[in-house]
């Protein structure tokens, strides 16, 4: 879902570049960041909660919140809403709290 | 370890006035930010500012962090910024712990500090309330103004304050429907300019109306709503069902100030502030000397007053540390002036009370 036309801001996108999402491979845009290309993907759910697995989604968009971490290239608790997204990156939904590489 | 005159944590628009305001002075600034871009949360702000000429006023958001950018490269000699770097402790012997790309740790022993950590956006308690499809405000505008992407289709917006109202407005504006803006006071918080607007597009504002429930499985599926009475108490049976995907949560902002407490500044909790804020003088100074704050980490307001804040603290911590311009209290009276200008009305009456609330020494 991204925006087409807008009035005042003029979006100057970076390269078109791939990335896989659970295996799934996706479209993004060089210089946004993770979260923004899962979400124009129509990706909501990005984890679950530690204890009762509830569902968790972006929130803050400013690295404050924790409920959009994932795994990224095998990296846990990576704060998707403010990783810039990078050609060929593996992201995945977390299970649990990660272990340091 | 690493030196600095000054280093100033944040490089929003109390940030950036605070450095440029001291780098004008002659002092040697150090701006830390964590962001990749300078200018904090002005980059998502399309809409024009208020306030007089000296605050930007009827320049867009977006466009403000480069004019103070620019300003702050006439000084470029007395000016290191380090982005994409969060400060992550600040230390009794007066030591500032610096994490750099996640990866680069290191040291900092600067003669004076402002810290400009901004605020973050407050959040609010129903069922389901962590459904993804239910964001800040403030990220919502992140996502469709920094990044043009859309949240979803259909928007119930919490908060008729000025961030709800401007917010709904660019959703508007990137082709998403809203279909209500609910507050649980009995009266609009924004200014009314913003509030007709809207109305005029023909979204409802309910006031005295707040969230029962969200409901979805994976994500937010529908809104339940209710009437509150003069006590917030929810009033049975005026229940209806929003069908949306989106709801933005915009009930106010809290200081950003952790730091302030953690290196020992005395702090009160001030509601006219909006939460825990430092005590100070009237230079922006803590009760940690040498260690000043500025913007909505001092208590907060708006952008307009963030910046003369920074430019003041900026000033101020400058002559602390041996900076003393020649200009000095015609600068500062012009700083003290705008503040007062921009608290004449009646939000910034309630601003004013809670700062006498602050002022020590």
């Amino acid at each position: 879902m991204r925006i087409e036309e807008h009035p005042i801001l003029k979006f100057n996108k970076g390269r078109k570049i791939t990335f896989t999402f659970n295996g799934q491979i996706m479209d993004g845009y060089e210089g946004e960041t993770i979260a923004a290309a899962l979400h124009a993907n129509d990706v909501k759910v990005l984890g679950k909660s530690l204890f009762k697995h509830r569902p968790r989604g972006f929130y803050c968009a400013v690295g404050n919140c924790s409920s959009c971490l994932m795994t990224v290239d095998g990296a846990a608790n990576v704060k998707t809403c403010v990783t810039d997204l990078e050609e060929g990156m593996t992201v995945q939904t977390q299970e649990g709290k990660g272990v340091i590489l | 370890m690493k030196s600095a005159e000054l280093a100033v944590i944040g490089g929003g628009p109390a940030g950036l006035c605070a450095a440029v305001s001291a780098a004008k002075s002659g002092a040697k600034v150090l701006i830390i930010d964590k962001n990749k871009k300078l200018g904090g949360q002005l980059i998502k702000q399309t809409h024009m500012f208020f306030g007089s000429e000296k605050q930007y006023a009827s320049v867009r958001g977006i466009d403000i962090p480069d004019i103070l950018v620019n300003e702050l490269y006439k000084y470029k000699e007395n000016v290191e910024i380090i982005t994409e770097a969060a400060v992550v402790g600040m230390y009794e012997d007066g030591i500032i712990t610096v994490l750099e790309k996640e990866e680069n740790y290191f040291k900092l022993a600067p003669e004076a500090v402002v810290v400009a950590t901004g605020a973050y956006e407050k959040a609010l308690s129903f069922p389901n309330n962590d459904l993804p499809g239910i964001y800040g405000a403030g990220a919502v505008q992140t996502l469709m103004n920094v990044h043009g992407v859309k949240p979803g289709n259909k928007v119930l917006m919490v908060g008729a304050g000025n961030i709800g109202l401007i917010v709904s407005y660019q959703l508007m504006q990137a082709g998403v429907e809203v279909k209500a803006i609910l507050d649980a006071a009995s009266k609009i918080g924004g200014y009314l300019v913003h509030a007709s607007k809207i109305r005029r597009m023909g979204v409802p504002i309910l006031t005295s109306h707040t969230v029962k429930e969200a409901i979805g499985k994976d994500f937010l599926e529908k809104a339940v709503i209710c009437e509150v009475d003069e006590r917030f108490n929810p009033i049975d049976g005026t229940e209806r069902v929003f069908d949306v995907d989106v709801m933005c949560i915009s009930v106010g902002l809290a200081p950003l100030n952790e730091l302030l407490a953690m290196r020992g500044c005395e702090m009160k909790y001030i509601p006219k502030l909006s939460g825990i804020v430092p005590v100070r003088n009237e230079n922006y100074e803590t009760t940690v000397e040498n260690l000043f704050a500025a913007g909505d980490a001092a208590g907060v307001e708006e952008a307009s007053a963030a910046m003369v804040e920074g430019y003041l603290a900026g000033l101020c911590a400058a002559a602390k540390i041996g900076y003393m311009p020649k200009d000095f209290s015609d600068r500062k009276n012009d700083y003290v002036n705008q503040l007062k200008n921009l608290r004449s009305g009646p939000a910034g009456k309630h601003i004013s009370e809670g700062i006498k609330q602050i002022i020590g020494r």
